[in-house]
């Protein structure tokens, strides 16, 4: 449980990080909270000959607005999004979810750019990223890009990053007016990775009926999914919990699921169709 | 490439000037180059918290941080918290609700829970319970940790009041 070597830098500036990730490529390690590399290391899963630590960064920590946007630096850590007051208002689901990784010590390190780039397919902060159609928003050496959460995440721990790329931060949807969400997940105990989780935020024209919608769902195959188009949901409609009880069934009824030998699709199924519904009603009741 | 370097480590106040290895982890460096036994190691992954210390005064795991990534940074651990011979309030209520028998646990669940308890101090019972979550203990079954850390907070609270 000792890693295997490596060398060691804390760059003191953004561009001296990404100097030394363009140098160093697939050779180098970033280092963030250290939650999910650290153990990967310490079991020699990973062996990496040199660690970038970006702690010293206070640049990629910050939460900033532009337009309708929330800008969250990748080093902003679970509990800091869990207990922030501007992410708890313009986007509560980001907050939400945050407070529910890991436990309480894993969330002071744990950071948001780190969640994402490991890219479980159980985290929470993808499954996120994805409901919210958030952009992440990548630099190297040569320049920045902003890659949408959909074609962010490639499969299991495989992201679109290329091996120089670091995240810098991730631009949220600020909530808006009549728009609800939910985030609800379930795990054995408290802690465990999801078993499965949904995201669900919708919105509400004047008249109650349904103007935007976005579900996702997490825990079922190897990437976080878009399950809207499943939902029979569609926007002009008027909202109802009899309407969402049935877009929850739909969802759990088509939803592709990966067979997995400790948790059998059909019981995550049904996992899924109950926490849709849970998520729905509870989106629909906050969007009021 | 990756020999040992010089670094100064604040631990409890204290500065050590050590020589380490960059994979050193900071739970073994605390143990063996600084002679600070009471952070404990179980699972050197994360899961069990018995290493958890205060890394500028928040909980952390000491087996998921290397010692060179402290740099710069304040180190708590157990041997600070009842330095001035006063158990702090958890440690007292443990003592008092047979909250330990072997005490690996301890040390993880006493620097973490006065850091909740500071940021939580009128937790309902199923909170304490999902905040222990993060440190397992093979001993007790856990119910009368739960009654400490209440006892504990009751008592934070009056003695705050
Ligand atoms: C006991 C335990 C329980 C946990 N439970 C959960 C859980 O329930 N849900 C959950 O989602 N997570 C859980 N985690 C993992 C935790 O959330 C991690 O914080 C997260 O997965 C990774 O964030 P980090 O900052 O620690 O990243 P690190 O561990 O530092 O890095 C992870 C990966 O991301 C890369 N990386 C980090 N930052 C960047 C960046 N800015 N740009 C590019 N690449 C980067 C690293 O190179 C590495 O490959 C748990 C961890 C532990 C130890
Ligand atoms: S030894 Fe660090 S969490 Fe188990
Ligand atoms: S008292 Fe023995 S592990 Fe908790």
């Amino acid at each position: 449980m000792k890693p295997a070597r490596f060398a060691y830098d804390a760059p003191p500036t953004l561009a001296a990080a990404l100097a030394l990730l363009a140098e160093h490529r697939d050779d180098a390690k970033v280092v963030a909270g250290g939650q999910s590399l650290a153990p990967m290391l310490n079991m020699r899963l990973v062996q990496p000959a040199r660690l970038i630590d970006i702690n010293g960064l206070p640049e990629l920590a910050s939460v900033t607005r532009d337009g309708d946007r929330l800008v969250v630096g990748a080093l902003m850590r679970h509990a800091d999004l869990a207990r922030d007051p501007i992410v708890a208002a313009q986007c509560p689901m980001l907050a939400c979810a945050a407070g529910t990784i890991g436990h309480y010590a894993i969330r002071q390190r744990g950071t948001l750019g780190g969640s994402l780039a490991h890219a479980d397919p159980a985290a929470q902060l993808p499954l996120v990223a994805l409901a919210l159609d958030a952009e992440i928003e990548v630099a190297s050496a040569a320049g920045r890009r902003r890659i949408p959460a959909r074609d962010f995440f490639v499969s299991i721990l495989a992201t679109a990053l290329a091996p120089d790329e670091l995240i810098v931060a991730v631009r949220f949807p600020v909530r808006g007016p009549r728009e609800g969400w939910s985030f609800r997940l379930f795990s054995r105990r408290a802690g465990d990775f999801a078993l499965a989780a949904v995201a669900a935020s919708l919105a509400l024209s004047a008249d109650g009926a349904l103007a935007a919608l976005r579900l996702a769902a997490g825990g079922l195959g190897p990437v976080p999914l878009r399950v809207d188009q499943l939902s029979g949901l569609a926007t002009g409609v008027p909202m109802s919990r009899e309407r969402a009880a049935a877009a929850a069934r739909a969802v759990g009824a088509a939803a592709e699921i990966e067979e997995n030998e400790r948790v059998p699709a059909d019981y995550r199924r049904e996992l899924l169709a109950a926490l849709a519904q849970d998520a729905l009603d509870e989106a629909l009741e906050r969007a009021r | 490439m990756s020999e040992s370097v010089p670094i100064v480590l604040r631990v409890n106040g204290e500065e050590h000037r050590l020589l380490v290895e960059p994979r050193r982890l900071l739970s073994d460096v605390l143990r063996e180059d600084c002679g600070l036994t009471g952070t404990h190691v179980g699972c050197e992954h994360g899961v069990c918290g018995a290493c958890t210390v205060l890394f500028d005064g928040r909980p952390a795991r000491s087996c998921l941080l290397y010692a060179v990534q402290a740099q710069g940074h304040e180190v708590t651990t157990i041997e600070a918290v009842a330095a001035e011979g006063r158990l702090s309030a958890v440690q007292q209520a443990l003592h008092e609700a047979h909250g330990l028998q072997c005490g690996f646990c301890t040390p993880g669940i006493v620097i973490t829970m006065e850091a909740w308890l500071a940021e939580n101090p009128n937790p309902s019972e199923a909170e304490i319970r999902e905040a222990l979550s993060g440190n397992l203990c093979r001993c007790t079954g856990y119910h009368n940790i739960v009654a400490a850390i209440a006892k504990a907070a009751a008592r934070r609270a009056g003695s705050a009041a």
